[in-house]
């Protein structure tokens, strides 16, 4: 299974037009952000915490000096404890968070599945929402009404697609989600914790789709916690801890590592997807 | 993509034509995507002050244009989705508001008011209006693009710009309503009516500056949007609507000059209602108030939009 995903990836590499080696070439990086610890900031407690001269505002190092290049056409899964910094990872390399220090370069057209993030409006149908998500990302409006029959077709939502999207259920939104980031035609797809949406058959329908894109030499980087599906998909793997790498390996390797670090062993319940 | 055409193949006369036609168009669209892929390169590096690079932000916003128009459509059809009457509350809210402020107004002025002064509360009602609805809409705007603003790259900047052409598209319904009350006023028609123009463009100006400023604030303290309605209310009684400026006593002057929005909407009023040419240093007065709320707005919104994403 993973030598066949490399070959593939050596295979296609020659086909690809780009000029520049990597997909994604990240260079030292480090991000820090401040947040608040506050549900909902309000001036109200702000001015109240004032005169406490207490402060709620607090530095998180989510990355510290991170490096690492990804080859276009590899599929990279990316593992780690809840807080390691998968996410701001995955948001960096979006575009979405700021690098604080270093750099991230990435060659080709990215599509995101990082917040289940078509339905920001629920208000509206569906087909608003991807309508919306699509143009926010810089599609046009021809492309989008290109697309936009497959991903309906893919997500299978039928007339849900005009109905607002507070009618939908959990795995619906899940389902439209993933159907519009991998229909956008990405060189590069990121998903964070999204292999596991819809039932078992829309779930082996994904799995399916990934695994075309890998084809296609899409370059896709994976953040989950099932590790037996980052195991079938990736042809490897990074194990994040603390903002820092810990591990870069093939699957097998890094996910024996891993499993062994959380001393819960490679047991069914432990690689499957929760 | 620019796949072959099969019409090419065979030169008939009259399909020549077409078929050029649609040579030229697959070579544009080739065109057009050879351009996405050379902007598809990104790289991300800290900013050495708090703003990006100014020249790429505008030129994705740019490209990104029609995001914007789409969501304050979307927005528009939402809002009045559920009721009886739709899209008729376009136009019936801000009559009935200028009716309720006039019979207020001429209750306090013992009647004295007739129908020029009820053009003028309309007018300046509906300009002030403009401002008004971009502020409030701007507000939510970012906390309520949450999941978008986690999961897409764009120019942060549209949402607040979207807001204030929600309020455009909700102003210019009121434009008929108020020609309808220009001409029953019976005032004068003429080129100087043309004035209005600009005025408008800056009260848009100020209104996005307004908006910018408004929603990045909101993200920091979420009850802002709670002051917002008092705040504007007073901002209403301190501005040239609910009267003349002329009619304005001596002592209240100050306030009325502190007031952003006096001179534009003053001027509005004089050249619409009165039939004169504005005061140009009024007008050099209402541009700088509005240039400065708007990078003011901006610089504010763009400089601290990159955190919005830990934020929400």
């Amino acid at each position: 299974m993973l030598s066949a995903s490399r070959n593939r990836a050596l295979a296609v590499g020659g086909e690809a037009h780009w000029s520049t080696d990597s997909a994604v070439r990240v260079d030292d990086l480090s991000v820090t952000y401040r947040t608040t610890l506050e549900k909902k900031p309000t001036l109200k407690s702000t001015l109240v915490r004032l005169g406490r001269r207490e402060r709620i505002v607090r530095q998180i190092e989510a990355l510290r000096g991170v490096s690492f290049a990804v080859p276009h056409g590899t599929v990279i899964g990316i593992v780690g404890v809840n807080g390691a910094g998968k996410s701001t990872l995955m948001r960096t390399i979006a575009g979405i968070l700021p690098p604080t220090a270093g750099r991230v370069e990435v060659n080709g057209r990215v599509s995101t599945l990082l917040a289940l993030g078509v339905g920001f409006n629920s208000a509206l149908s569906g087909r608003e929402n991807v309508i919306l998500g699509g143009l926010a990302a810089g599609l046009t409006r021809d492309q989008l009404a290109e697309k936009y029959d497959e991903i309906a077709e893919f997500a299978e939502l039928g007339d849900f697609m005009d109905m607002p999207m507070r009618t939908y259920s959990s795995g619906m939104y899940g389902r439209l989600a993933f159907s519009v980031a991998v229909n956008m035609e990405p060189d590069i797809l990121l998903i964070d914790e999204a292999l596991s949406v819809g039932d078992a058959r829309f779930k082996q329908k994904s799995f399916d789709k990934m695994r075309e894109l890998c084809a296609e030499a899409r370059t896709i980087l994976i953040v989950s916690h099932a590790l037996r599906s980052i195991g079938e998909l990736c042809s490897e793997v990074i194990w994040l801890q603390n903002g820092r790498i810990e591990m870069r390996d093939e699957p097998a390797a890094v996910i024996g590592a891993y499993t062994r670090f959380l001393g819960v062993g490679q047991s069914d319940v432990a690689l499957e997807d929760l | 993509m620019e796949a072959q055409n099969p019409s090419a193949m065979q030169p008939h006369p009259e399909q020549a034509e077409v078929t050029a036609q649609l040579e030229t168009k697959s070579k544009q669209q080739h065109l057009v995507r050879q351009d996405e892929f050379a902007s598809e390169r990104h790289v991300y590096e800290p900013h050495p002050i708090g703003l990006p690079p100014l020249d790429s932000y505008v030129r994705e916003l740019w490209r990104r244009r029609q995001f914007a128009f789409e969501l304050a459509r979307t927005n528009l059809r939402a809002q009045h989705f559920n009721t009886v009457l739709g899209q008729l509350w376009l136009v019936l809210n801000p009559l009935l508001l200028t009716f309720i402020y006039f019979v207020l107004v001429d209750i306090v002025g013992r009647g004295s008011r007739g129908s020029t002064f009820l053009a003028h509360l309309m007018l300046c009602l509906f300009a002030f209006r403009l401002v008004s609805t971009s502020i409030t809409e701007g507000a939510g705007s970012v906390v309520g693009g949450g999941k978008l603003i986690l999961n897409v790259a764009f120019p942060r900047a549209l949402l607040p710009l979207a807001a204030v052409i929600t309020a455009f598209m909700t102003f210019l319904p009121t434009l008929g309503v108020y020609a309808v009350m220009h001409a029953i006023a019976g005032l004068p028609v003429g080129l100087h009516l043309l004035w209005a123009i600009p005025i408008v463009v800056l009260l848009l100006v100020f209104a996005s500056g307004g908006a910018m400023l408004i929603a990045a604030v909101q993200v920091y303290f979420r009850d802002v949007r709670s002051f917002l309605p008092y705040f504007l209310r007073i901002w209403l009684y301190a501005s040239p609507v609910l009267y003349y400026v002329h009619e304005v006593p001596h002592k209240f002057k100050p306030i009325i000059d502190a007031n952003p929005l006096y001179p534009l909407l003053g001027e509005l009023s004089e050249v619409v209602n009165r039939g004169q040419n504005p005061n140009p240093k009024l007008l050099a007065v209402g541009l700088a108030w509005a240039l400065g709320a708007f990078v003011l707005g901006a610089f504010f919104f763009v400089s601290r939009e990159r955190e919005f994403a830990v934020r929400l």
